[in-house]
């Protein structure tokens, strides 16, 4: 018999293994979004839309997760009500 | 190689903020189209993580985001190269709460045929622990209108059954802006300048959803992730529907396209009022029909805007607002004209 090592053993070449989140992309922000909740109305377009998946709903609120958020004032601009703003970083 | 546990954020109601896709083999699964955002957010998490490498304001992610938020149970997803597929699997890390596969460029509509007939398979010979895994495939405009055009027009011609989603921004963005078979005419990209000799591309942008009705699919789409509700439900369609589905969705760029990284969503929606590109979709037993707000402007034409209003947010356009360049808005706005009004006469719901 072949003493060859099987598929089993082979390095995870190209594999991914870890998740992104473990990559925080918040320090990329130049320009931060603050929600004032007393304009919002929880419409909840700001969370349907963030390409960062950065706004969370916690089940009472929209919450900005400033870990990933990259500012892209995304969530500012589609607020209805415009209870977003984008405050300097710097 | 332990895969990390995902960061806690406090939710107080409904699920964790960040989740893989996990089912139970045998579990029965109920994912109903919800449109109340507020039950959304608490019952779905999207298939795409935070912390991936696509720019600030890019489209392609909530096109995923939104996409996934459709799905209606197991799902595998096939990425072409492109931003998409580089930005969200940077290695060791990975993006996709879903089982994911990158093969090459040019051949993500191939890669999903075989999972398909693997799938199918597995099912026949009771190996396939769930009733329905359904693959959708997303790539690029290069991926889609130029090097994965025969991958994906073989695949169509089969007959596999899954579901192509083209995220279209409109050039090769993730190797520099090159112009491709969906840049528009008279947009600049780094390979067809703006200068004193050419105004951007000279050459049209091929009709990739109209090829697609050619092959006769079972459901062929446009769509934009700002018609969040239109797209969602697009999704579920070509998802349930048996066979191959292909959805066209403009995806901006706000590095290619030159525009405030805020305004990606108003881009896309400009794009839809000026008729520059209109929301529909087709079957072969319904033919062409208007959706959203295509539909809308079909019934009240006031609402159609000018196309300096599309070309005015972005930079790729700029030249053509210069006074010496009126011709070329002006030929622009006849070709709208002309393909809009060809599509309200293939149309069976536009007023007539
Ligand atoms: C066969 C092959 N040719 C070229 C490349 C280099 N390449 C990687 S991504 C890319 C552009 C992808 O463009 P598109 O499909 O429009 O996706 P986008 O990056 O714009 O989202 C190119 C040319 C490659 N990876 N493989
Ligand atoms: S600024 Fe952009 S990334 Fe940050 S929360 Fe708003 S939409 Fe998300
Ligand atoms: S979009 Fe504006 S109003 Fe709606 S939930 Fe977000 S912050 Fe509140
Ligand atoms: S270059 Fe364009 S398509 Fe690529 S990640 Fe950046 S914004 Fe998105
Ligand atoms: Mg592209």
């Amino acid at each position: 018999m072949s003493q060859q090592a099987g598929w089993r053993s082979l390095p995870k070449a190209g594999v991914a293994f870890r998740l992104s989140t473990d990559y925080k992309t918040g320090d990329w922000r130049a320009l931060k979004p603050v929600i004032d909740y007393n304009k919002c109305t929880k419409c909840m377009l700001c969370w349907l839309f963030c390409p960062d998946m950065a706004i969370v709903w916690d089940g009472e609120n929209v919450v900005v997760n400033y870990d990933y958020c990259k500012g892209c004032g995304i969530c500012a601009n589609e607020c209805p009500v415009k209870a977003i703003s984008m405050v300097p970083e710097f | 190689m332990v895969v990390k546990t995902l960061p806690e954020f406090p939710v107080k109601k409904g699920e964790p903020a960040y989740k893989l896709w996990l089912f139970e083999p045998g579990q029965k699964v109920e994912m109903p189209l919800v449109f109340n955002l507020r039950q959304l957010a608490e019952t779905r998490r999207p298939a795409l993580l935070p912390g991936h490498r696509l720019c600030a304001g890019c489209a392609a992610p909530i096109v995923v985001k939104l996409a996934s938020f459709a799905f209606r149970g197991p799902t595998i997803v096939v990425t072409a190269t492109g931003c998409l597929e580089v930005s969200t699997t940077i290695f060791p890390y990975t993006s996709w709460a879903v089982p994911w596969i990158h093969n090459a460029f040019e051949n993500a509509a191939a890669t999903a045929s075989g999972i398909v007939a693997a799938v199918e398979a597995m099912k026949k010979t009771g190996r396939l622990p769930y009733e329905h895994v359904d693959v959708v495939v997303f790539a690029g405009d290069g991926g889609t209108f130029d090097i994965g055009f025969q991958a994906l027009s073989g695949a169509a011609e089969r007959g596999h059954d899954f579901l192509y989603i083209l995220y279209d921004n409109e050039a090769y963005m993730n190797t520099g802006i090159q112009r491709s078979g969906g840049t528009p005419k008279y947009a600049w990209t780094t390979t067809s300048p703006v200068g004193s000799v050419l105004p951007g591309k000279m050459e049209n942008k091929k009709p990739i959803a109209e090829i697609m009705v050619a092959h006769r699919i079972p459901y062929v789409a446009t769509a934009t992730p700002a018609h969040w509700m239109d797209f969602m439900k697009k999704v579920r369609k070509g998802i349930e529907v048996k066979g191959p589905a292909f959805i066209h969705a403009l995806s901006s760029c706000d590095r290619g396209w030159r525009h405030d990284t805020a305004l990606t969503l108003e881009v896309t929606r400009r794009a839809v009022d000026t008729c520059y590109f209109p929301l529909w979709e087709w079957t072969p037993e319904t033919g062409y029909l208007l959706t959203d707000r295509s539909l809308a402007i079909a019934r009240n034409p006031k609402l159609k805007q000018p196309i300096e209003k599309y070309l005015e947010l972005q930079g790729r356009f700029r030249h053509l607002l210069k006074p010496e360049n009126k011709h070329l808005v002006k030929e622009l706005q006849e070709l709208v004209d002309a393909a809009w009004e060809e599509l309200l006469r293939k149309a069976s719901n536009a007023p007539r």
